[in-house]
Order: C-alpha cells, then sequence, then structure tokens
C-alpha cells in the first residue's frame, strides 16, 4: 500500500534519512521504532509531504506521491496524526472533527464519521462544545485521532500517540488503534519510542538508528531478537 | 447630557472606520503573522474606486443621489478592493512565503509607498471632492440631532460586523481561517491549500477596508493618495489595543480609539489637552497599552499543552 524506496532527506547539510526503503502491506500495523533522533518522525513528515525528500521515491497505493504537497496526500486517503497532536487549541472539540473533515464532499454522511468517533471515544462527545485547548493530554490525543479519521482515511500514520500521556490513557489508545485497524481495516504506520507497546500491537517492524534502517522483521521476531532486547526494550 | 450623547454616536462613527481597517490588519496578522503595512493604502484604494464608480454612476447612468447609489458604489468598491488584496498578496507577499518576516514586513512598507505614488502618478496628488451618494439630512430623535451620514456609518459597519462573525464562526472557510491562525502546519494535515485561506483571508480584509474608505469619504467628502497614512497608522494601533490577531478585539479597539478621539475633541479642554491634540490618541494609548497590557485588551498568550 505504501512503500518508501531510498528515500534520502537532508535538513540543510545534515543528512536525516538516509537511503530508506520500507514497505506498509494493506491492513497491517507496521511500527517504527528508534531512540530520540533517529528519523522517525522526519520519515512521516516526508510520507506526509510536510518535508520534501532529497531523493528516492515514494508510493503510494503504486503511484509517486514524493514531493507533492501536504494537502494533496491528505486527499489520497493518506493522513497523518503529528508529533504533538497539533489540535486547534483555539477551537472547539466538534469544530476540530469538522477540519478533519475538511475534504469531505459527501457532508450528508459525516454524522456516521462523528458517530463512529464519538462511539469511541465518549468523552469527546461529552465535551464537544468545550475549546479544545482545554482538554487533558490524553483526550488531546484521542481527539487529533478522532480528526484524522474524519477524513476517512485508507492509511493512518500515527507520531508518538504515547507521548506525555497518563498510562492508564496509553493503554486506551493503543487498544483504540488496534481497533481502527480490525474494523475499519485502515492500514496503520506507527511511529513509537515505547517499543515494548508498538511491538505488541503491531504486525511487523522496523528499527531506525541515526537515520538509517538496521533491522527489519515481523513483530514477533524482533521481540525476540536479542539486539532489539537490550538496545530498546529494557533489557 | 444631549451633547455628550452626541459626541459618543460621533465618537463611535469615526471608531467604525478604524475599527473596520483594524479588521482587515488582525486578521491577516493571525493568518500570516506579519502587519500588513499597505492596509491603510487599500483603504484610499477604496475611496478612489468609489469616487470613479459614484462619478460615473452620476453622470453617465444618470443616478440620483440615494441608498441605492451608496449601496451600489460601496459593493462595488469592496469587490474591487478585495481583488486588488488577492493580487496584492499574490505578487508581493506569497514569493516571501518562507522568507523571514523582517523580510515581509519591509516589502509592505513598499506596497505601501507604491500604492501611495501611483495613486499621485494616476488619481493626481490635489484632493478630490467625494460625490455626494446620498442626501445630507438631519435626523432628531429625543431632544438629540444626528445626521443621517453618521447613522448610516454606524449602521453599515453593524451590518459588516455580523456578516463577518458569521463567516468566521459558522462557515467552513472562516473555521479554517482560525485554524490556520493556530497551527499553519496541521491545517495542511487536514487537506487544506493554505494559499487558497490566506488568500481569502486578504480579499476579506481588503473589502473591509474598502467599505471603510466609502464610509469615511460620506463623512469627509475630500479625498487624497495620501488619505490612508493617518488612519491605517491608527487602526493598527487599534488592533493592537484589542489584542493583534483578536477579531472581536480590533472591532472594540477601533470603537474605543474613535470614541476617545471625539471625546478629546469635545471636551479635553477642560483637561487641558487642546482638540488639535486628537491625533495623539492614538499614540498615548499605544503607548499605554504596551506597558500595561501588551497582549491588548482581549489578546492572551495561548498555552499549548504538550
Amino acid at each position: 500500500m505504501l512503500e518508501l524506496r531510498e528515500i534520502t532527506v537532508n535538513y540543510g547539510s545534515i543528512v536525516a534519512l538516509h537511503e530508506i526503503s520500507l514497505k506498509v502491506e494493506q491492513g497491517d500495523i507496521v511500527t517504527l521504532i528508534g531512540a530520540n533522533g533517529a528519523g522517525k518522525s522526519t520519515t512521516l513528515r516526508t510520507i506526509s509531504g510536510l518535508l520534501k525528500p532529497g531523493r528516492g521515491s515514494i508510493l503510494y497505493e503504486g503511484e509517486e506521491i514524493g514531493g507533492e504537497p501536504a494537502h494533496k496526500i491528505v486527499a489520497r486517503g493518506l493522513s497523518h496524526v503529528p508529533e504533538g497532536r497539533m489540535i486547534f487549541a483555539n477551537l472547539s472539540v466538534q469544530e476540530n472533527l469538522m477540519m478533519g473533515a475538511y475534504l469531505r464532499k459527501d457532508r450528508a454522511k459525516l454524522r456516521n464519521e462523528f458517530d463512529y468517533v464519538f462511539g469511541m471515544f465518549p468523552r469527546l462527545q461529552e465535551r464537544s462544545r468545550q475549546v479544545a485547548g482545554t482538554l487533558s493530554g490524553g483526550e488531546q490525543q484521542m481527539l487529533a485521532i478522532g480528526r484524522a479519521l474524519m477524513s476517512k482515511p485508507r492509511c493512518l500514520m500515527l507520531d508518538e500517540p504515547s507521548l506525555g500521556i497518563a498510562p492508564i490513557l496509553v493503554k486506551t489508545i493503543f487498544e483504540k488503534i488496534r481497533e481502527i485497524n480490525k474494523s475499519l481495516g485502515i492500514t496503520v504506520l506507527l511511529v513509537e519510542q515505547n517499543a515494548n507497546l508498538a511491538l505488541e500491537v503491531s504486525h511487523y517492524g522496523y528499527v531506525l538508528e541515526t537515520g538509517r534502517i538496521i533491522l527489519h522483521d515481523r513483530s514477533e521476531a524482533l521481540r525476540a531478537n536479542e539486539k532489539v532486547k537490550s538496545a530498546y526494550l529494557g533489557g | 447630557m444631549s451633547q455628550f450623547i452626541q459626541q459618543l454616536i460621533n465618537g463611535l462613527s469615526l471608531g467604525s472606520i478604524y475599527a473596520l481597517i483594524a479588521l482587515g490588519y488582525t486578521m491577516i496578522y493571525g493568518v500570516l503573522r506579519f502587519i500588513n503595512f499597505a492596509h491603510g493604502d487599500v483603504y484610499m484604494v477604496g475611496a478612489f474606486s468609489g469616487y470613479y464608480l459614484g462619478r460615473w454612476l452620476i453622470n453617465s447612468l444618470g443616478m440620483q443621489s440615494s441608498v441605492l447609489l451608496l449601496v451600489v458604489v460601496l459593493v462595488g468598491a469592496m469587490i474591487f478592493c478585495a481583488l486588488a488584496g488577492l493580487v496584492i498578496e499574490r505578487l508581493a507577499y506569497r514569493p516571501l512565503r518562507n522568507s523571514p518576516r523582517l523580510t515581509v514586513l519591509i516589502t509592505a512598507i513598499g506596497v505601501s509607498l507604491f500604492l501611495e505614488y501611483s495613486g499621485q502618478v494616476f488619481f493626481g496628488a490635489d484632493p478630490k471632492p467625494f460625490p455626494a451618494l446620498i442626501p445630507d439630512r438631519l435626523i432628531s430623535f429625543g431632544g438629540l440631532t444626528f445626521t443621517n451620514k453618521g447613522l448610516i456609518v454606524l449602521g453599515v459597519t453593524i451590518v459588516l460586523l455580523i456578516g463577518l462573525t458569521f463567516v468566521v464562526r459558522k462557515t467552513k472557510m472562516g473555521m479554517a481561517m482560525r485554524a490556520l491562525s493556530f497551527n499553519p502546519t496541521a491545517c495542511s494535515l487536514m487537506g487544506i491549500n493554505n494559499n487558497v485561506i490566506i488568500s481569502f483571508t486578504f480579499g476579506l480584509g481588503s473589502a473591509l477596508a474598502a467599505a471603510a474608505g466609502i464610509l469615511s469619504s460620506l463623512n469627509y467628502p475630500v479625498i487624497t493618495p495620501l488619505m490612508g497614512l493617518l488612519p491605517g497608522i491608527k487602526a493598527f494601533v487599534a488592533a493592537v489595543l484589542g489584542g493583534i490577531g483578536n477579531i472581536p478585539g480590533a472591532a472594540l479597539g477601533g470603537l474605543i480609539l474613535g470614541v476617545a478621539e471625539t471625546m478629546i475633541v469635545g471636551y479635553g479642554d477642560r483637561i487641558h489637552v487642546p482638540p488639535s491634540y486628537r491625533d495623539a490618541v492614538a499614540f498615548v494609548l499605544l503607548i499605554a497599552i504596551l506597558l500595561f497590557k501588551p497582549s491588548g485588551l482581549l489578546g492572551k498568550g495561548t498555552v499549548e499543552k504538550v
């Protein structure tokens, strides 16, 4: 569904990603793990069009999307929940969800998505008229995920959904990610520092180290891998 | 007392002009984070487009001064300036989208000078009499007497403010404007082409400036290519006073400034401030707000949870 071929990204003279190749099969949850600064977020930002790749190609559903502006890539059904959530704190919860549905032409059918998101995160429904900036960190993450779902994506990219969230909510959010993947059939590309959680929920994993992919395998195999264990899973 | 109320109405009427211009400053600041110093000159372009359109309607089509004439000229000038705003943004500011803000600011000053002096070339530097779009009338009400024009300025401003509030709060475009002012990156991740929203904002702000140009020319029917300079600066103060980037704040700031100015003219003598100091009011207010509440009356520093 999504394939990166030898993608190189530079920040000025610094090489952030070095000939990264990876594949996300339809219906899978694929995770990208690695330390801070390994290039995980850069990878997602490049796919969603916020950064331009220096070299290499990005294929989505068989078409080259490398270098396309971000707003066109969303229109292709590839949605990105960015690091730090980036919800619109000055808009109400409901308006945030409406913004997620900005490109939808079938506005009459939006009710379905609202129902789905509110069914999944009842807390958002209770607070739908509240200004989003007043939500807790966990609720904001739910909102960011809900907002991305409003565009009816076929592939969802999540950047550090566990960052800065109460541990009890982290569990809920990962359950929801699994549910989104199962019940809606949305392919997920997940970037996560919490490698334990990420490898538990995902089917396939890539390990990123200073801008290079050093290892990739089925998630269970990665969990058993000695190197991954000592470096990322805390022994 | 009745004199005070009359002064108040005059002040609100003057403040309406500042408010309409200030809204453009604040909306453009909201989406692009820079002060469009050419905005006061768009107000001038509005007045001149109204001047030519009005004269043409009266001289060639034989229209009489009437409410209809006023509405046609008002709407015509607003449309013309909205287009002019789009062109200015496209040619002057869009190529600088990724440049430092200072570059854009200097460009804005350049655009301002360009409009002022092209105005002198094309319209002539001598003052021009603005056509009488509507007959003069005095309206008496409860022992008070108002000119119809002062009330029209106030009324049209209220209608425009209600319209603007609707656009900003209820439409998809307005929602996108607010979202863009908060986080442009997140906006593009929603599938929004930020340039479309920025163009729309420029068009909307410029249309309001044009309305201000026409309305102020009703009351002070002499227009020159440099007429936008002082109202432009004062409206900028009004926008800062209300909290730059805050839309209700800009309207409030404009009204406060207008009333303060009129009161100084009317009652300044009692506190030993001669009426000729009216233009200093804006700057005293600016210094005061920057000293005591730099975020403006309605502005607030937003805190983002991480």
